[in-house]
């Protein structure tokens, strides 16, 4: 695709029933009701002069740029504020038109530097398309009167500048940041020619103000004040190609702008239907790290961990890692095999990683680091429901009336999915939020959560059990519809459980700490306030009873009648990119591809029919299992392509422990990360700008990854593990992805209907697409349930063994923030450390005071596990008793003090509840010291490199 | 694999189950070893002192040896 801007109907897209007819300069046109004049033109390929108006912003009618003439209408209305009418004649080019909107141009560039040809935005700046579209040739004005011309540049956000001088007081940004992004950062202050668009308070420049740098604004302004760095740097884009983000599980796409081979900017691409135009910071502008010092390009090995790398050929990288593979599967069998597969990679690039697990290493030894994240959403929704997925598509919340978010912090983990709940809320929806810290929703600009419930963390399944309590025994269960769509006997059962005493709000209250009296007002607002859509993240399933928590959830939406039609349903707020993916192409131990259970004679004859070889019928090893296996001597060798289970994982010393027994450790990544400590093979991987594929998001979406840019390393991930399989003599003959999507759609009935082909013509398809649902499936379970009918299961609460004692007296809960990603690999070698450049301590006033802590402070975390040093801020968003941190940076290594709980049904490790002390200290631990110069040591590479 | 690490996860699991009632809870708990655990991970629950294990949890790993 060549260079152009994204189409801009001037005014948001209006759905309505009713079609309105009228004619625009002579054409008929047909637009539905409620549209504005000005986008029933831009729909007919009419261009109306506009400059205050864009479409993903409500119109304001400030610039009087796209004034028209109505016959048999007075004056000249602005066709951004005027809607249609049946039979209206519109004529958008009169001369006196033309006049009037010279004139108006002519007022806007007295204002402003006459600078185009070394502007940043030359030949791509709305302002100077509609000086010329106006036939502006002069301005009578002068330019000797008041101006903002002498305004500095504030250039304080790592990203993007704003530059007063060429601001025109459109507004656009402002309109943007309050209705996109629902930040509300920007104002516009003083009036008439005086006013000036304002980051914060004043004093505040960008940086020091609430903007979270989304880039709406930069996107909304249709001039160069607000404009990317990159752009001003490198210059104007030359072409675009759409792909997915490789941060979270929303999955935005974007118009990677790309300048000959170099990338310029990330643009929200309008057509994409999960961020429908909108961004976050880190897919928006965090790719920096794609071409970052630390990348290691060339494959390298060595003998053991002690030695320094060796930089050798692909050839030679994969001739030893299939040797000492084939080595060790001779003297100890297959089952000492196994490997990691990655949700940051593509679907098909997982596939063949399992498929190279199952098919060549000849083990079922195949997990993925969904099992420390959403493991139990699998599990317990395929109980329940009859799928491991979520309900909805994100569309689905603008019809929602309440909200349920549960363990879940939108304004962090899933930003752009945030911005609409925020825009839904402020449409008057109600939101109830179950989380041990008032995290931003609980009160935020225009948002105030109905209820929060800021429970005792490891009692979810308490809470929830005391709301369905209140719903069934006050008689607010939706008796029709769980008589139609669910077993009657099991629902009998279950009313029963949950109604007993011991189960109501005021018997649990000393137990989870929630008043009972707001629990159950928060129960009847669920039951009874219209469409319910739960909304849930980590903080349900890390729990030692993080699969029973999503049964929970589930039973919840089923005894209120809240499934199968939008606006409802069960909503998993999915961590990484592709962890649906992964999870969907069979990278659990006992599953292959569509969740069927490898001990299933005839789909294992299926997959052994079409791949010709002989599958072990027997589950393999998950992650916390094989580290224990290699412990006890039983399992040797790891392939571990994009995870850093070193920094993820829990109880950082029995992950360090478990990969140092093992013989052969491959890492499979973009840098030499900590597990990378521990390897004996390196092989470079390729980032998502440097690949074809497809990703799957948190609505079951699958979206076309396209390569912009050749891989640094050569290779693209899925083209280096065919030769590692072939090394080892497996004969794969993949030419493309298009071609392992193909063999995923032949051996997976729920991806029967999907091809390169298809998403290439509908931009993304929804799974289960198949012969019942050929086009996918946006919202599930609609006319039944997967699995028939909807199985309520008996949840009862059952605390956890992780409890505070006089050694560890607080309860430490973890999370993330919005500008770093999980460990961090990425973002930290980004800009983006100005927001997060370290973890930090949350912590109650009182619990700080007890100890002598101030904001600031250095605090050594112990658990019975390990300890850690970490800087304190004193906060009343956590609770007394209750202590927080982020996991982000390798020099806290906040994993060293979590556990090895984990939920019982998964092994999901209970990142969520760690029992832990804090006193002062004067910095970094002996052990953050050591680990520290040990890891620089076992990064070296020998200089003199082998070609 | 450690014998004091699977009984707890066994045990986990059983109490987990053990609403349903207990002819259930120990189908429940067989199936679900059954379903999820390694071949090495059954024999040595198989293998070792079963004297940790709840009641529940040890009619599971029992109808497995069977
Ligand atoms: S912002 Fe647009 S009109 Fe203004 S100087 Fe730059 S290119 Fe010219
Ligand atoms: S970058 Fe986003 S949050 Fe910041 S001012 Fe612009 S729209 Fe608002
Ligand atoms: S910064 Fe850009 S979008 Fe905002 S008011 Fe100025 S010209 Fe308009
Ligand atoms: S574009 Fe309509 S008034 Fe500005």
């Amino acid at each position: 695709m060549g260079y152009e801007r994204q189409a801009d109907f001037g005014t948001p897209e209006v759905l309505s029933e009713t079609s309105i007819s009228l004619t625009i300069d002579g054409r008929a046109v047909t637009v539905p009701a409620g549209t504005s004049v000005m986008r029933a033109a831009a729909e007919v390929d009419g261009q109306i002069p506009k400059l205050c108006a864009t479409d993903n912003v409500a119109a304001f009618g400030s610039c009087r740029m796209c004034l028209v003439e109505v016959e048999g209408m007075r004056g000249t209305p602005a066709s951004c504020t005027t809607p249609v009418m049946d039979g209206m004649v519109v004529h958008t080019q009169t001369p006196r038109l033309e006049k009037l909107r010279r004139g108006v141009m002519e007022l806007y560039i007295s204002d402003h530097p006459l600078d185009c040809l070394t502007c940043s935005a030359n030949n791509d700046c709305e302002l100077q398309d509609t000086a010329a579209q106006v036939g502006l040739r002069d301005v009578r004005y002068g330019y000797e009167g008041d101006n903002h011309l002498g305004l500095d540049t504030d250039i304080s956000n790592p990203y993007f500048d704003f530059d007063p001088s060429k601001c025109i007081a459109c507004s656009r940004c402002v309109r943007a940041c309050d209705e996109v992004q629902g930040t509300l950062a920007l104002t516009i202050s003083g009036r008439g020619f005086a006013s000036m668009v304002s980051a914060g308070q004043s004093g505040d420049d960008f940086l020091s103000s609430e903007c979270v740098s989304c880039g709406a604004c930069v996107q909304a302004c249709p001039t160069a004040t607000l404009q990317e760095k990159a752009v001003k740097e490198i210059g104007k884009p030359e072409r675009a190609v759409i792909t997915t983000c490789a941060y979270c599980g929303v999955g935005c796409t974007f118009r990677a702008e790309m300048r000959g081979e170099q990338l310029v900017r990330m643009v929200p691409w309008k057509d994409g239907k999960a961020n429908r135009g909108h961004s976050c910071v880190k897919g928006r502008f965090a790719w920096g790290y794609a071409n970052h010092q630390d990348r290691v390009t060339k494959p390298m090995i060595r003998d053991s961990i002690d030695e320094p790398w060796r930089v050798v050929s692909w050839e030679e990288a994969l001739g030893y890692t299939a040797s000492r593979l084939q080595d060790i599967k001779a003297k100890h069998g297959a089952r000492a095999l196994g490997g990691i597969t990655s949700s940051r990679c593509t679907n098909e690039e997982t596939f063949l990683v399992q498929k190279l697990i199952r098919a060549g290493f000849g083990s079922n030894n195949v997990d993925t680091c969904a099992r420390v994240c959403h493991s139990p959403t699998g599990y317990g929704l395929s109980k329940t429901f009859g799928t491991s997925a979520g309900t909805q598509d994100f569309d689905s919340v603008m019809d929602s009336d309440v909200m349920l978010l549960i363990g879940a912090n939108p304004t962090d983990g899933h930003p752009v999915f945030a911005s609409r709940m925020k825009r839904r809320l402020r449409q008057g929806a109600k939101l109830i939020v179950i989380d041990p810290r008032r995290i931003d929703l609980v009160r935020s600009p225009h948002i105030e959560a109905e209820h929060h419930l800021p429970l005792q963390p490891g009692t979810n399944v308490a809470v929830l059990t005391a709301m369905a309590h209140v719903i069934v025994t006050e008689g607010l269960a939706d008796e029709a519809f769980i008589k139609e769509r669910c077993d009657w006997d099991e629902y009998q059962d279950w009313a029963q459980f949950v109604s007993e005493e011991r189960h109501s709000p005021e018997t649990l209250e000393p137990v989870t700490r929630v008043s009972a009296d707001e629990l159950r007002k928060a129960a009847r607002l669920f039951a009874t306030g219209g469409n319910g859509a739960i909304y849930y993240g980590l903080g349900v399933t890390e729990h030692s009873q993080g699969s029973s928590t999503v049964m929970s959830i589930a039973n919840l939406a089923m005894v209120t009648g809240n499934i199968g039609r939008r606006g409802v349903g069960v909503n998993p707020l999915r961590g990484q990119n592709n962890v649906q993916g992964a999870c969907d192409m069979g990278s659990f131990p006992h599953e292959l591809p569509g969740y069927r259970h490898i001990s299933g004679e005839a789909v294992r004859k299926q997959f052994e029919a079409d791949w010709g070889v002989e599958l072990d019928p027997e589950p393999g090893l998950r992650i916390p299992n094989m580290l224990d296996a290699a412990v006890d001597g039983s399992f040797r060798a790891l392939y571990v392509q994009g995870e850093d289970i070193l920094q993820s994982d829990p109880n950082t010393h029995h992950v360090a422990a478990g990969l140092k027994a093992m013989e052969l450790v491959i890492v499979h990544d973009l840098f030499l990360n900590e597990t990378a400590n521990y390897a004996h093979v390196f092989l470079p991987g390729s980032t998502f700008l440097e690949k074809n594929g497809t990703f799957t998001n948190a609505e079951r979406r699958i979206q076309m990854v396209r390569k912009v840019m050749e891989p640094a390393n050569g290779l693209e991930d899925w083209e280096v593990t065919q030769a590692l399989a072939n090394a080892m003599g497996l004969g794969w003959t993949y030419t493309h992805p298009s071609e392992v999507m193909d063999e995923i759609a032949r051996l997976t009935p729920t991806f029967a209907g999907v091809s390169f082909a298809r998403l290439e013509a509908e931009g993304s398809l929804q799974w289960p697409v198949n012969d019942m649902a050929p086009n996918g499936s946006p919202i599930m379970h609609v006319d039944g349930f997967v699995r028939g009918k909807g199985k309520f299961m008996v949840t009862d609460y059952v605390p956890t063994d992780e409890k505070t004692g006089p050694r560890f007296p607080l309860l430490l809960t973890t999370g993330r923030i919005l500008s770093q990603y999980n460990v961090g690999a990425q973002t930290r070698r980004t800009a983006n450390t100005v927001w997060h450049p370290e973890d930090l301590l949350e912590m109650h006033p009182t619990d700080a005071e007890n100890r002598g802590l101030k904001d600031g402070d250095w605090a050594r975390l112990a658990s019975r596990t390990g300890e850690t040093t970490l800087r304190v801020t004193v906060t009343d968003r956590v609770a007394p008793g209750v202590v927080y941190t982020t996991f982000h940076h390798p020099a806290t290594q906040a994993n060293v003090v979590t556990t090895e709980f984990s939920d019982w049904a998964t092994n999901c490790p209970e990142y969520k509840v760690t029992a832990v002390q804090i006193l002062p200290s004067n910095g970094p631990t002996d052990w953050q010291e050591d680990y520290a110069s040990w890891s620089e040591k076992s990064r070296r590479i020998l200089t003199e490199a082998a070609e | 694999m450690e014998i004091g690490h699977l009984t707890y996860m066994a045990n986990q699991i059983a109490r987990n189950l053990a609403m349903q009632g207990e002819g259930a809870a120990v189908a429940a708990t067989y199936q679900h070893l059954s379903d999820f655990w390694d071949p090495r991970m059954k024999a040595a629950i198989l293998a070792g002192d079963r004297s940790g294990l709840d009641p529940i949890a040890r009619a599971a790993v029992e109808k497995l040896a069977a």
